[in-house]
């Protein structure tokens, strides 16, 4: 069954249409990703599903949205909370907050009232060790974390995603801001998160779609113009412009 | 085009000239300020006139203990800050995270018709509407106390804290808002659990600059705090501040005598306060810039 299902999607940027009738199954405890070129909207796609196109002035959505067959474009401001707490979400820029790594952990737990004080330690230790954080920063978990360098802040990100026991983690190009070797590690962790939890990764760079993930949608103009496994996608595209787009003959 | 390199550099020196002429004048305020003020600490000792009880600069023999005055000014300045600094900070995030776009422009328009009011005028409305009110609220002899003047100069004092606190609010970025957001956090939340922390050296500094402005303030202290030089022991007491002292004395003294140049020691002390103050807004600014 799947996880997260869109019917008809569209969306709108006050009179730009972002997405055309998107319909895709995302299936549970695998890596989905969503390629496309730059303005495709398929950073647009992703934010739905943790509505944070809601911040954005003139947005207009229409059709469903799924997940665990709650259609999650209804929900008033309390089932928004939820879904957020449900759907956790990694940035392209890591944006661990200007406080100590400790607290950047608890912050999910301290705003839903997730856990007691008690549980805290054990819980940010749980977290860190998810993203191989623990043995480095287990002495500094008081220091800044804007001290960290910028894959253990990422890491760190997605460890303050994960500390709320989310169900999906929605990544928009983490890597992006990273080295190479950085980037082969979190898509090492990547690997690993998927025993517990569901993936999507937006990203711009096919070769880490192909590596990491398990399913891939390509995205052109707001059209979701072919989704399928990802072996089937990068040796077998069905449609002309998928093709055309792997191969490189343009984007 | 020997004529061009002359102007040239005629006008890089008047430039520069410009430049430094902000740090000259106040190099030579305060040149001034000492050589006026340094020939009282001969006759009177420091810690006399920082320490002394009391202040009868014209009595026989005259007395010259400005230690109520510190504590008038210190008390009112007080006040105003438990009065201005909550306020403004809510004001200044309703404006920069909740305000829609017009309620925003009017908003800050009406910030700076506030900050352009002459503080006499303030002083001048204070006195007739906010000192009745006070000595009818607390049944007092005088409704002049150190409270209406914090109240007064809080007033006074918003629109500075209120327009860089601001600045420090915009200048968080959106990426700290975002993630607090995707992590379930409602606005308020958010709010109060990150985008404070990080505006917070601007807060600061938006707060000691607010405070420079309050303790610099005299107009309209000296209309309505009651300038009673005596040590205050609460809010609803009258007091003097130092800068109501130089402005109320400085007419009727005589040029050269010793209460002439106590006003000028008062000024060194001010000057004093008011850089000490500016110098640590300043910190807190560049560590905001970093």
């Amino acid at each position: 069954m799947a996880k997260i299902l869109t019917k008809n999607l569209n969306l709108w940027y006050g009179t730009f249409q972002a997405l055309i009738n998107v319909n895709m199954a995302v299936q549970e405890k695998r890596i989905t990703a969503i390629i496309g070129p730059s303005g495709c909207g398929k950073s647009t796609l992703l934010r739905v599903f943790n509505r944070m196109n809601d911040l954005i002035e003139g947005v207009r959505t229409k059709g469903k949205v799924e997940i665990d067959n709650q259609n999650i474009l209804e929900g008033d401001f309390s089932e928004l909370v939820q879904l957020r707490k449900k759907v956790g979400m990694v940035f392209q820029r890591p944006n661990p907050f200007p406080l100590s790594i400790y607290e950047n952990i608890i912050f999910g737990l301290k705003v839903h009232h997730l856990a007691k004080k008690e549980e805290f330690d054990r819980i940010v230790e749980r977290a860190l060790e998810s993203v191989l954080l623990w043995d480095d920063l287990k002495d500094k978990l008081h220091s800044n974390a804007l001290r960290l360098s910028l894959e253990q802040r990422q890491r760190l990100c997605i460890a303050r995603a994960i500390a709320v026991a989310p169900d999906i983690v929605l990544m928009d190009e983490p890597c992006s801001a990273l080295d190479p070797q950085s980037t082969a590690r979190i898509e090492e962790l990547m690997r690993e998160l998927k025993k517990d939890y569901t993936i999507i990764i937006v990203t711009h760079n096919m070769q880490q779609a192909a590596r990491v993930s398990d399913d891939t949608g390509f995205m052109l103009l707001g059209e979701l113009v072919e989704f399928d496994n990802t072996d089937k996608i990068f040796t077998r595209p069905q449609d002309k412009r998928t093709e055309d787009y792997i191969t490189g003959r343009y984007g | 085009m020997k004529l061009r390199k002359i102007i040239e550099f005629i006008i890089e020196k008047l430039i520069f000239l410009c430049g430094v002429a902000s740090i000259l004048f106040v190099i030579l305020i305060f040149a001034f300020l000492l050589k006026e003020g340094i020939s009282f600490f001969k006759e009177v000792s420091f810690g006399k006139f920082i320490g002394g009880r009391y202040w009868y600069p014209i009595s026989e023999p005259p007395q010259f203990g400005i230690l109520p005055l510190i504590l008038g000014s210190l008390l009112v300045t007080l006040g105003a800050i438990i009065v201005s600094v909550p306020l403004s900070i809510a004001a200044a995030f309703y404006i920069s995270e909740v305000a829609p776009i017009k309620m925003k422009d009017i908003l800050k328009a009406g910030i700076e018709m506030l900050a352009a009011i002459p503080s006499v005028v303030l002083g001048f409305i204070g006195m007739v509407t906010l000192v009745p009110w006070i000595k009818k609220a607390f049944h007092l002899p005088t409704g002049l106390t150190a409270f209406s003047g914090s109240i007064m100069l809080g007033l006074m004092a918003m629109p500075t804290i209120i327009s860089i606190s601001e600045d420090a609010i915009n200048a968080v970025p959106k990426s700290y808002k975002e993630g607090a957001l995707a992590l379930g956090a409602t606005r308020w939340q958010a709010m109060y659990r990150v985008v404070i922390h990080a505006a917070m050296p601007g807060i600061i500094a938006a707060t000691m600059l607010g405070i420079g402005r309050v303790i610099g303030e005299t107009m309209a202290v000296m209309m309505i705090t009651g300038n009673a030089a005596v040590i205050p022991h609460t809010f609803l007491q009258p007091v003097r501040t130092l800068t109501a002292t130089i402005a109320a004395e400085m007419g009727e003294t005589v040029h050269g005598s010793m209460h002439y140049y106590s006003l000028f020691a008062i000024g060194i002390i001010l000057f004093v306060i008011t850089f000490i103050i500016n110098f640590t807004a300043d910190i807190f600014l560049h560590r905001n810039r970093k």
